[in-house]
């Protein structure tokens, strides 16, 4: 987009993205310490992440307030407008999926070398998809492409289904022997975590997605979450 | 690419059009002074009981077209326009028209307050005695003071009613002008740049009144402030060396604009 007659106000534009760009990578940092901090059991690790959360906050506000002092300034119209409200959503977003990747650090400390390595492997596997997710928005958010972001917001399903699939087969295992639900709960929200980061990462994809077009995204797509009516019955067991 | 994914808006006419009868109807218009093309094929619809907003840089023809309603370009000798224009349906450049009426009919309010150089009540008095519009004093009493209680003025003026309108404050002088134009009883009111010479608080109390006088009537209202046009306008019409480039719901002229002139211009990028 071409510039503003006023350079300033150029610059104030400017200086809120490389500060959402900011919050990004930390997040980003953020969310790839706590999955291995968690699969690795790295209680020093997830510790780190714990404390780092409140530079999220920090930035958060930070970007807040420039904002609505660039909003008060500058009276923004259209798509500086536009560009202006998306960085304060996108900010919150990330402020949230700092405090699941905090969450799920935290988990750490539960964890024991008794857990199946398959279990483990499947939390991981989320977090790995969901940690591609986060990247690929915020690479899509950077350049303000719309397709990218479009393409980031469809394939949250895949997160969708793995969770799916995990919850069922961590139902399962706790269905087999009741010493494993302490351990599994924990996982279980592990899992729940990486799902609702995802589901900011959609957030934000709809963000981008006003952010160019003005319109918001009208269709959703159908959440494909079902674990909400899902039970397993005793003695049955997971299809693999 | 087949995508599912459509805007809630459709934008392609003004949704505020649907809602309310149209007022004034443009059609190919062209104006020039001498040689000099200031209004190029220009057509607008504009509805009745809405404040409609004209932007756009200096020297677009914003004032041109905006005179051409009321055939204020009558007076300009070099002045010449072609095409249709109608209100309610009525070609106002027909033979038959009486421009005095018409004038009467849609009225028109300056950048710089204009009063005679009269009493308060003669200023507002004038256009309803020169139309035949009371039959007595008492009648034309009641125009006047309603007037100036419509313009938001009457509470500020009740005292001095006979002292000069020259000797109000500029935003004072402005409620003056703008009641002056509705003692006749207008159904259009044209306003060119009616705030750029008052102050913040003068200019919320005129924003006020233009906002409870679209109930009654049809406003345009050209104007240099994005802010003003974006507050008091239900519609929007960005003007571009002499074409209109966009005419839509303001909330989406200054959210999301469909030509890249008008953000341009919006977001303070015109070079
Ligand atoms: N009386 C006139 N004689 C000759 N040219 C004129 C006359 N009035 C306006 N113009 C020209 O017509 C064009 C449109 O002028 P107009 O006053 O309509 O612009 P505008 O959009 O109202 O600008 P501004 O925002 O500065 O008031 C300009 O190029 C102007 O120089
Ligand atoms: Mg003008």
């Amino acid at each position: 987009m071409s510039d503003h007659i006023t350079k300033a106000y150029d610059e104030d534009l400017a200086v809120l993205k490389t500060m959402l760009a900011q919050m990004g990578g930390l997040v980003e940092q953020q969310l790839d310490d706590a999955i291995d901090a968690l699969s690795r059991r790295d209680t020093s690790l997830a510790d780190r992440v714990i404390q780092n959360d409140e530079k999220v906050d920090v930035l958060e506000h930070q970007i807040e307030e420039k904002a609505i002092l660039t909003i008060a300034k500058r009276q923004p119209m259209a798509r500086d407008l536009r560009e202006i409200m998306v960085a304060i959503r996108v900010s919150s977003d990330l402020e949230r999926i700092g405090d699941l990747a905090k969450n799920t650090a935290k988990r750490t400390h539960a964890m024991s070398d008794q857990l199946p390595r398959k279990l483990m492997a499947g939390v991981t596997r989320m977090g790995r998809l969901a940690q591609e997710e986060l990247k690929n928005i915020l690479d899509a958010y950077g350049h303000s492409d719309a397709t990218k972001a479009l393409e980031v917001w469809r394939s949250d399903e895949d997160l969708d289904a793995l969770y799916n699939s995990i919850f069922r087969e961590l139902l399962t295992y706790m269905m087999e022997d009741p010493r494993n639900i302490s351990l599994c709960t924990h996982l279980l929200f592990g899992a729940k975590n990486m799902e609702r980061i995802g589901d900011h990462a959609t957030n934000i994809a709809e963000n981008i997605h006003y952010l160019v077009h003005g319109k918001p995204l009208a269709e959703g797509r159908a959440k494909k979450d079902i674990t909400s009516t899902m039970s397993v019955e005793p003695g049955q067991h997971s299809e693999d | 690419m087949n995508a599912p994914f459509q805007s809630i808006v459709t934008p392609a006419s003004p949704r505020i059009m649907a809602e309310r009868p149209m007022k004034i109807a443009a059609k190919d218009v062209n104006i020039y002074y001498g040689d000099k093309h200031a209004i190029k094929n220009l057509s607008i619809d504009i509805p009745d009981r809405a404040v409609s907003a004209f932007i756009g840089p200096s020297g677009c023809g914003k004032s041109t077209f905006l005179r051409a309603i009321n055939r204020m370009n009558d007076t300009i000798p070099t002045c010449r326009v072609t095409g249709n224009i109608t209100i309610d349906g009525r070609d106002i450049y027909d033979r038959d028209i009486d421009v005095v009426q018409l004038r009467a009919k849609v009225g028109m309010v300056f950048q710089k307050p204009n009063p005679f150089p009269k009493s308060i009540f003669e200023n507002v008095a004038y256009g309803p005695r020169i139309h035949g519009m009371s039959q007595n004093k008492t009648d034309l009493e009641e125009i006047v003071v309603s007037s100036l209680k419509k313009a938001g003025l009457f509470e500020e003026v009740k005292d001095r009613l006979n002292a000069p309108g020259t000797g109000l404050s500029g935003g004072q002088q402005q409620r003056l002008c703008i009641a002056r134009a509705i003692a006749v009883n207008p159904q259009v009111i044209l306003m060119d740049e009616p705030c750029s010479a008052l102050d913040p608080i003068a200019t919320a109390k005129i924003e006020e009144l233009i906002d409870e006088l679209r109930q009654n009537y049809c406003i345009v209202i050209v104007t240099h402030s994005m802010q003003q046009a974006a507050r008091v306008s239900q519609l929007t019409a960005f003007f571009h060396l002499g074409t209109l480039v966009e005419f839509g719901d303001t909330d989406e002229v200054f959210t999301a604009p469909q030509e890249k002139r008008t953000q341009d211009y919006i977001t303070g990028r015109f070079g």
